[in-house]
């Protein structure tokens, strides 16, 4: 399966990544080299196996909903490259 | 005194005898990694202050009768893995600056237990890769050979270990990252069974396949630290309830008579001759050290490397859409909300990184979710029975690590797909969940150190650490050294 420069700059919309002319020809051509390697998973029949996305059956891990301590805000926040008055602050998202 | 030659567990009864005070030995291995790092570049920060610290200490309340079980060990950390107020870059612009203000449950851990942290080892940039070629700021370098790989993504930590830098670190294994590293670097590395070790506080790749692990010189040594590692963690849903067991006095177990199955899918075409001619060697130690050895089956083998790199790029798209800009991290401004997300990330993340989430983001996407991701989540099934079978019949499997000993700088950077085949024998086991132990059974005519591989069904660390750890008391490679 082949995978075109238009298909490979719209997955990277969708994945907020942007690339110059020359990074899109590469990832093109290195995407399309991975994708038909992973072809090769055609060739198992698995219409009658369920899918395993968890490698423990752990299901239902409860815990009681109680306040506990937490971070401080201002701990919290000191990575934050912008912050004011204990907010995170983002470029205006409404005109 | 060498000291940097002694492992874990000879520190410590050093260090509980009163012949070495946690303060001498910390600043002896500090002033090894300072003289001699420069050429391996183990470390991307040390946290040299904090260690001594820490030592003195250690020294003063053992002192007052403090028995903590790792009192004063000195240990090195890898840089996904967050220490409070230490930087934790992932080896990544994204998180260059970055100083988490929490620890994660395996540092809080092993703080209560006494250990100290002399700084964090680096990686390939979030853990992905295997040559940590791909750290956004330097290449680490093989100890054996320096001018080869010392492996991935945990090959900061193993070459530290190699070095002698430290006799204990902790590094991480999403498809091989612990273990691989280890085999290239003629050390231990232990994969624990998914669930035993808690994973808050690692910066997650593939949530449903990471794991944090110890890399030692010796099985020994492992067994110490996954001892105080392991554990549910309320913090940690995916961590398991089962009880942790004293791992170290389990080495005892006796197993003769135990079985032990050679995949014929995992001698095939592409493993080295010299590493096949090592297991094959070591076979025969087995079987005189009183185990049965016979051929098993694992059909689904071959497909191991496809369903990894579509599960785990998947996980870490949607994993690392958290690096926006926004709460932590880079963030390079642009004209708009969107454009500033496209920029930050772009410039922030490397190109096995983003190519990654690439291959995740186009599998998990409208139309190819159930052709890529469900059809890889299929497969893992299978190959997860492929071992359930396996396990009816023999106690342990046995392998290699890595189809070869380490390659060069450089080698295989341009080539995604065949650095991605490095993986091969050392994927399966995350995808199934179960415990993978890499240990040394030789060295190349070349000198380079060659690993075997011993993986055991879920939560059976017990056995294949004392499998490892009998096996190791026969060869003792474990005193073998690189000149650096």
């Amino acid at each position: 399966m082949s995978i075109t420069k238009e298909e490979v700059q719209h997955v990277a919309h969708l994945a907020r990544l942007e690339f110059s002319e020359e990074e899109l020809e590469r990832f093109t051509e290195q995407l399309a080299q991975i994708l038909s390697y992973v072809e090769k998973l055609n060739e198992l029949d698995t219409s009658q196996v369920e899918p395993t996305y968890h490698a423990l059956k752990l299901t239902n891990i409860f815990r009681e909903d109680e306040v506990k301590e937490s971070i401080p805000t201002e701990e919290a926040l000191s990575n934050a490259p912008q912050r004011e008055n204990g907010f995170f602050v983002v470029p205006k998202v409404i005109k | 005194m060498e000291w940097f030659k002694l492992p874990l567990t000879a520190q410590l009864e050093l260090l509980n005898k009163g012949e070495v005070t946690s303060r001498s030995l910390t600043s002896y291995l500090l002033k090894r990694i300072e003289e001699k790092d420069p050429q391996i570049k183990a470390f991307i920060t040390v946290t040299a202050e904090e260690a001594l610290r820490a030592a003195e200490e250690a020294d003063k309340s053992r002192g007052q009768k403090d028995h903590r079980p790792l009192l004063g060990l000195p240990l090195a950390i890898k840089d996904n893995i967050c220490v409070r107020g230490a930087p934790t870059t992932c080896a990544s612009k994204m998180l260059a600056q970055f100083k988490p203000p929490f620890d994660a449950t395996v540092i809080k851990k092993l703080k209560e237990a006494g250990a100290i942290f002399l700084g964090k080892t680096n990686l390939d940039e979030f853990a992905m890769g295997s040559s940590t070629e791909n750290s956004a700021f330097f290449p680490t370098r093989n100890p054996w050979d320096r001018e080869r790989v010392p492996g991935g993504s945990s090959g900061g930590s193993a070459a530290a270990v190699a070095a002698g830098f430290c006799a204990g670190a902790l590094g991480s294994d999403t498809g091989g990252s612990i273990r691989q590293p280890a085999s290239f670097c003629g050390v231990v590395g232990l994969k624990p069974t998914y669930g035993r070790v808690s994973r808050y506080g690692l910066v997650a790749f593939a949530s449903s396949l990471d794991q944090i692990g110890p890399i030692t010189r010796t099985v020994k040594d492992a067994a110490l630290l996954l001892r105080y590692i392991a554990g549910r963690d309320e913090k940690d849903s995916t961590s398991a309830p089962h009880e942790v067991p004293d791992y170290l006095s389990a080495l005892k177990l006796n197993l003769k008579g135990a079985k032990i199955g050679i995949p014929k899918e995992y001698f095939g075409e592409g493993l080295d001759d010299e590493v096949r001619g090592k297991i094959q060697e070591a076979l025969e130690i087995f079987k005189d050290m009183g185990l049965a050895v016979k051929e098993i089956t694992l059909p689904h083998t071959p497909y191991a490397v496809a369903a990894y790199y579509l599960i785990a790029p998947a996980e870490a798209s949607s994993n690392l859409a958290r690096y926006d800009g926004v709460k932590y991290g880079l963030r390079v401004e642009g004209k708009d909300l969107i454009d500033m997300y496209k920029k930050t990330r772009s410039q922030g993340f490397g190109a096995e990184v983003k190519r990654r989430i690439m291959i995740g983001t186009y599998a998990l996407s409208a139309g190819y979710y159930d052709a890529y991701y469900k059809k890889a989540s299929q497969v893992r099934t299978l190959i997860a029975r492929d071992f359930q079978e396996a396990f009816k019949e023999v106690d342990f499997i046995v392998g290699p690590v890595a189809p070869t000993p380490a390659f060069k700088l450089g080698e295989r950077v341009d080539d995604p797909l065949k650095m991605y085949l490095s993986d091969i024998y050392t994927i399966s086991v995350n995808l199934a969940g179960i415990v993978g132990l890499s240990l040394p059974c030789g060295f190349s005519k070349e000198g380079l150190p060659i690993g075997l591989q011993i993986m055991g069904p879920h939560f059976s660390e017990e056995k294949v650490l004392a499998l490892g750890h009998q096996f190791e008391e026969i060869l003792k490679l474990y005193e073998k050294y690189p000149e650096i």
